[in-house]
């Protein structure tokens, strides 16, 4: 491989469409005869359906038809499936209610399906929302966790109190153990706020059904469009895969949110064959808020056991996740196998063990949101580390140092089932402290106090587990399926090149990454070079982008498939040149015989291998096309260390973040323009769940934080610029040596913001505070402290 | 139903509406002129900024009718063919960008930015995007592209 | 959105029969409030008229000791106010602060204070400078003019024209931003017109804009900053909700209050 493009800023291949307004979002789609759906939702959290009148809404100007659950039930449409089974400590299965597209008999969350209208146009549609007559019988809801737990009002009435499962890891004894021999126990209780995603752009759907040959082409806002063609087609609808086409363009952002398999797309595809005309709907942004499925939500106590020197014995930690009404497709795997397995972070914890109690409550469906369970593990382990640096009297910056694993130890066998391949933490803890300049702090801190200000700086150091997955680990652990990834590199006559990749770009930048592996493996210039992704009918098969997988599983996949070219077409050049294939040299693009001056360019051997005069056709087929899977070895584990510097106004509780520093190991950068783009962005995220975004609903189960009214997100006055930088050791477990950005940010950054904060708040008093740490909440924090 | 007439990046257009048809709709579902997003409905998000008589307005929140006789522009009519406006080229250059959904709202806001403050400080445009939400870039880079974008609109 | 009929007045006269004729007309400003009430379906007018077309509702002016504003004057209009800038800094300030740029390339000061949402910046402004809402009809001094939370003294069908401000000898606004809407959670306009002194506190009360009789005792004359900030606001009866509890909202206030005596300085 020739390295022009791999670790250049290349500029991106996607940006002209989106600047120019070109972009193929799936409500930018209209088809032919194109009819308007809207979904009827339900105003309680939980209630009995005991009747749904459409009769006279079907009357209403341009109303084509509307459908219930009943409908849909009488077609015996299947339940939306949970992708990844967990079993509680006591080897019994997760329970896994069912989950109907619309609800049948009872609703289970504000939000929940009732109905879809038809209609012609938009507004017809929704006007005849309004003439549905539904009774609902309003139950009691269970909407926190521990009323919830208390059973009194069941979810799922085949569920006892709520509890999906209780689940294990670690080794109790040995963790029992340590907090015996241990000089001091710390100990911590916190909350991981709930989180509403808010993608910018909303779901939504386009749906058609061709009566002339029983073909389904579904245009969804996904992103992993095989899984939902495997999940809705498979489990969902009974469609046989070659006759459904899922297609997802491009996407306005996804960060977990699209994941998942969604009622609206098994409604839509299903009603299409019913009305045989395409079906649009796209989401409200009022309707995202009660739909789209949330994140974090955990409830967790932890302690940490220390010897005398501080060092860390054992880990003791005990959550509760609240996994909302119904389990969404990875819902289970979030605050397990992503969580509990984390939680050694960077540290040489000897012991840990962890449990956690899922439970379902009348919520919006809690699944993966940018970090998925890691963020959960690293607020606690640094919001834990930094108490106990605090009850120790240890600094903060040497009892990490004290504690953490050192590059020698590698691989490194944590005590909750991870193997970390390679790191060096220390250099990156370093590195950051520098770039902070920590140690300048004190006096920052002094003019800061001279405005009458308070200052405060907080570290955190993080550990993820990405790439997902090894498939036989992830199906040990549960996966109901593998996750390879796949690529296919068609070489054209002419030299050109098209990469199908199995993973999905909603701003990641594969059209310009993955172009850069291919450029440079191939010697093909990056023009020539076209990315396409996002459409079951081009594509053979992908698992799509979440958990950081993109490049660690697909660009090997792109790698292998594009190595797989080179040998072939070795051949090709190698019976051109009538030389033996052993002797064929294959660099930037050119063929030649080892120490001759004999060579072949690459557009020249790709055309004879389509429209070939001079052929060995008795050994080798035609064409110039290979697919390849890839499965990598281990996941890869990305690491950093983020340091937080805050300067609040004690009179009105406002947290102004001045400085932000990351240094994070992602192993090796293909695009560092691209890289910086996605630690910034989910650095805002992370600063975003610590100060601001918070999901909060009354005890009737309404939303309280449904609009952008009062659900706060990160503006553009709420951050400063983001002190970001990589300090890289290479990637043990895939070829590329990568190891995967995207979800960085959200991960480190919030324990680093809330650490700032009660430093800076310590003089007065305050211990802790809980996320989002909004002035109100700041300020009366300083005023119960006084 | 009541016509209504306007120009939408220089050429004049004219239909019949309903007159709840907000702007946006009537931009991207009678013009196909779909670089104009919604995000949002509560007109806080600027996915759907387009300028309007040289201003930059929210679409989600006008009328169709209320833009009888104005001069509106989109997105789409902001590159002269092939060349991009300074302001998208500085984004492609400073990657202010990165799934594209809020960045026709963020290139047409900050034309308005430049227009009404030509030499605006990283302060002053922070402040100018209050009205725009972007969940992708953390803002850094988008302030980095208008500033660049104001520099290159001085020429 | 429900469905209306639309029709653009072209007179003050104009569009106060037209609204009067209609089954239920609902006077259209700048609609950055009206739209998204009626998108959320909120409301059902039968009929929009809409005000954009009445040229002498735009504008700014200054007489003797006043300077009058159009009803149908944006807030940007109003912040890039040479004759605001110069006489009433303060107030440009304010619309300079309100919403964001879209918001007040369109959003006029009628439509706001016509709405009086107990969050908006303008009733704040309107009732520490002792403006006088003038209508079609008639004139309403501020004090009477904001009655509720969303409730004003118009009657149905009655058009504001324009609000007219005495110049005050000091002025200034501080705001404290609801981190999510960035409406007020506590906004207090202070003024020292003619040897009077108001402060008026918008955000914190259900009922809307009020004046604090505590903290213009303490201002005094000389708009004295600390002491403002050492009034204790009863938290009765303010607004508490999950942005802010009474308690917080109260001390905001003192603390709003006494920032902006030190602003108008
Ligand atoms: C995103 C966003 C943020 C905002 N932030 C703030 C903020 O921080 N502070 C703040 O104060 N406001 C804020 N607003 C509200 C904004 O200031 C509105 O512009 C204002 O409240 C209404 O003015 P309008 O001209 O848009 O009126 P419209 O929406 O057109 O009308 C509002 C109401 O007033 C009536 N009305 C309008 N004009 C007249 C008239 N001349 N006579 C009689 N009745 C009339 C209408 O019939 C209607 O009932 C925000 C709005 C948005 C969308
Ligand atoms: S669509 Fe969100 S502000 Fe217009
Ligand atoms: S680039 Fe995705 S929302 Fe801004």
């Amino acid at each position: 491989m020739t390295e022009t493009n791999i670790g250049a800023p290349i500029k991106r291949v996607e940006d002209k469409r989106f600047l120019t307004g070109r972009g193929r979002y799936t409500d930018d789609l209209n088809q032919p005869n194109q009819l308007y759906a809207c979904i009827l939702r339900s105003p309680h959290a939980h209630a009995n359906l005991k009747k749904v009148d459409v009769s006279q809404a079907k009357a209403a100007p341009g109303v084509i038809d509307i459908f219930t659950g009943s409908d849909m039930a009488a077609d015996e449409v299947g339940s939306l499936p949970c992708g990844w089974q967990i079993h509680s400590k006591d080897g019994s299965p997760m329970h896994e209610p069912g989950h109907p597209p619309m609800a049948v008999t009872k609703v289970r969350h504000v939000g929940d399906q009732v109905a879809i209208v038809i209609a012609e146009t938009k507004s017809q549609a929704r006007d005849a929302l309004d003439i549905i007559e539904v009774d609902y019988e309003v139950l009691p809801a269970a909407i926190n966790m521990d009323e919830a737990l208390s059973g009194k009002a069941l979810v799922h009435d085949d569920v006892p109190n709520n509890m999906c499962f209780d689940w294990e890891i670690g080794d109790k004894e040995a963790t029992e153990n340590s907090f015996s021999d241990a000089h001091k126990v710390v100990s911590i209780e916190l909350v991981n706020n709930r989180l509403i995603p808010n993608a910018m752009e909303p779901r939504a759907a386009v749906a058609q059904y061709d009566p002339s040959n029983g073909n389904y082409t579904l245009h969804t806002t996904t992103q992993n469009p095989h899984v939902i063609r495997l999940l809705m087609g498979a489990f969902v609808l009974q469609i046989p895969e070659h006759k459904l086409r899922i297609i997802s363009h491009d996407v306005g952002g996804g960060f977990g949110s699209k994941i998942f398999h969604y009622a609206e797309e098994a409604i839509l595809t299903w009603a299409s064959a019913k009305v045989s005309q395409p079906i649009k709907w796209t989401a409200e942004r009022s309707e995202s808020f009660v739909t789209d499925a949330h994140g974090r939500d955990h409830e967790t106590k932890a302690e940490l056991a220390l010897d005398k020197d501080g060092k860390f014995l054992g880990l003791r930690v005990s959550t509760k996740a609240n996994i909302g009404a119904y389990l969404s497709t990875f819902g289970s795997s979030v605050p397990t196998y992503l969580y509990g397995t984390l939680l050694a972070g960077v540290y040489k914890t000897p012991a840990i063990y962890c449990e956690v109690k899922t439970v379902f409550t009348n919520t919006v469906p809690v699944d993966a949101y940018r970090g998925a369970g890691r963020p959960e593990c690293t607020y606690l382990l640094e919001r834990l580390v930094n108490k106990a640096a605090k009850e120790t009297g240890i600094d903060p910056v040497e009892i990490r140092r004290i504690n953490m694993i050192q590059p020698d130890q590698f691989p490194y066998q944590t005590p909750v089932a991870l193997q970390y391949d390679v790191g060096d933490y220390p250099r990156a803890f370093e590195t950051a402290l520098k770039a902070s300049d920590y140690e300048g702090f004190s006096s920052r801190r002094k003019s800061s106090e001279d405005n009458g200000k308070k200052r405060g700086i907080g570290i955190s150091t993080y550990i993820e587990a990405c790439g997902i997955a090894p498939s036989a680990v992830a199906g040990a652990l549960g996966a109901r399926a593998g996750l390879y990834e796949s690529a296919q590199v068609r070489v054209h006559p002419t030299g050109s090149v098209t990469l199908y990749t199995g993973t999905h770009n909603h701003g990641q930048g594969h059209e310009t990454t993955f172009a850069q592996i291919v450029s440079d493996t191939l010697g093909v210039s990056i023009d020539q070079v076209e990315v396409s992704h996002g459409d079951t009918g081009e594509v053979q098969f992908g698992m799509g982008t979440y958990g950081s997988r993109s490049l660690a599983v697909g660009g090997p996949a792109v790698l292998k498939a594009c190595n797989k070219i080179i040998e072939k077409s070795k051949k090709i050049a190698a019976h051109i040149l009538e030389a033996s294939v052993d002797d064929i040299d294959f660099k930037d693009g050119v063929y030649s015989i080892s120490g001759t001056d004999r060579e072949l360019a690459f557009g020249e051997v790709s055309l004879a291998a389509y429209v070939p005069h001079n052929y060995p056709i008795e050994e080798l087929e035609p064409g110039l096309d290979e697919n390849a899977f890839y499965d990598p070895l281990n996941f890869s584990f990305p690491a950093g260390c983020h340091i937080c510097e805050v300067e609040i106004d004690p009179e009105t509780g406002e947290v102004e973040i001045t400085d932000f520093t990351a240094v994070d190991d992602i192993g090796r950068v293909i695009n560092p323009m691209i890289v910086e783009g996605q630690v910034q962005g989910g650095l805002a995220q992370g600063i975003g769940q610590a100060l601001m975004e918070g999901c909060v609903y009354d005890n009737e189960g309404q939303l309280l934080t449904g609009s952008y009214m009062d659900y706060t997100m990160p503006r553009a006055d709420n951050l400063p610029n983001l002190n970001v930088s990589t300090e890289s050791v290479l990637g043990a477990s895939n070829p590329l040596e990568v190891k995967g950005v995207g979800e960085v940010g959200s991960i480190g950054a919030p324990p680093a913001v809330i650490n700032a904060i009660l430093d800076a708040l310590s003089s007065l008093g305050v211990e802790d505070i809980s996320m989002p740490a909004s002035p109100s909440k700041v300020w009366q924090a300083i005023h119960n402290a006084q | 139903m009541p016509t209504v007439s306007m120009t939408v990046n220089g050429e004049s257009v004219s239909s019949e509406v309903e007159p709840r048809t907000l702007l946006v709709q009537y931009l991207r579902e009678n013009l196909g002129l779909t670089g104009t997003h919604v995000g949002c409905d509560t007109s806080q998000c600027g996915a759907c900024v387009v300028h309007v008589n040289g201003k930059s307005a929210k679409s989600c929140t006008m009328l169709a009718v209320q833009a009888e006789g104005s001069e509106v522009s989109t997105i789409e009519g902001l590159a002269d063919g092939d060349t991009l406006h300074p302001m998208q080229e500085a984004f492609r250059e400073n990657h202010g960008l990165q799934c594209g959904f809020c960045t026709p709202g963020m290139v047409m806001s900050a034309i308005d930015l430049v227009q009404t403050n030509s030499d605006p400080s990283e302060h002053d445009v922070r402040e100018w995007l209050e009205g725009n939400l972007c969940r992708c870039t953390g803002y850094h880079n988008i302030v980095k592209s208008i500033l660049a974008g104001a520099k290159a609109m001085q020429g | 959105m429900y469905d209306f009929k639309y029709q653009l007045a072209n007179s003050q006269d104009d569009a106060v029969s037209a609204q009067s004729s209609a089954e239920d007309g609902s006077f259209l400003a700048g609609g950055m409030t009206l739209i998204p009430t009626l998108k959320q379906r909120l409301a059902q007018p039968s009929d929009l008229v809409d005000l954009s077309g009445i040229s002498d509702l735009i504008g700014v002016s200054a007489e003797g000791d006043s300077v009058t504003i159009g009803s149908m004057t944006t807030h940007a209009e109003v912040a890039s106010s040479e004759i605001v800038s110069s006489k009433i800094p303060a107030l440009a300030a304010l619309a300079g602060n309100i919403g964001d740029p879209q918001v007040r390339n369109r959003g006029t000061i009628g439509g706001s204070i016509a709405n009086n949402d107990p969050a908006a910046d303008y009733p704040a402004a309107c009732v520490a400078l002792n403006a006088t809402i003038i209508t079609n009809n008639r004139k309403i001094p501020a004090d009477n003019f904001f009655t509720g939370l969303f409730e004003t003294a118009l009657e149905d069908g009655e058009l504001i024209t324009a609000v007219t401000f005495p110049i005050p000898d000091k002025a200034a606004y501080a705001k404290f931003p609801n981190p999510a809407s960035r409406y007020a959670i506590v906004g207090v306009m202070v003024a020292h017109t003619g040897g009077e002194t108001r402060a008026a506190v918008t955000g914190a009360s259900d009922s809307g804009v009020f004046r604090s009789s505590e903290i213009e005792n303490a201002l005094g004359d000389n708009l004295d900053s600390s002491a403002a900030k050492a009034v204790s606001i009863s938290a009765d009866g303010l607004n508490n909700d999950i942005h802010a509890s009474s308690e917080y909202r109260a001390h905001l206030v003192s603390i709003m209050a006494s920032r902006a005596a030190t602003a108008a300085g």
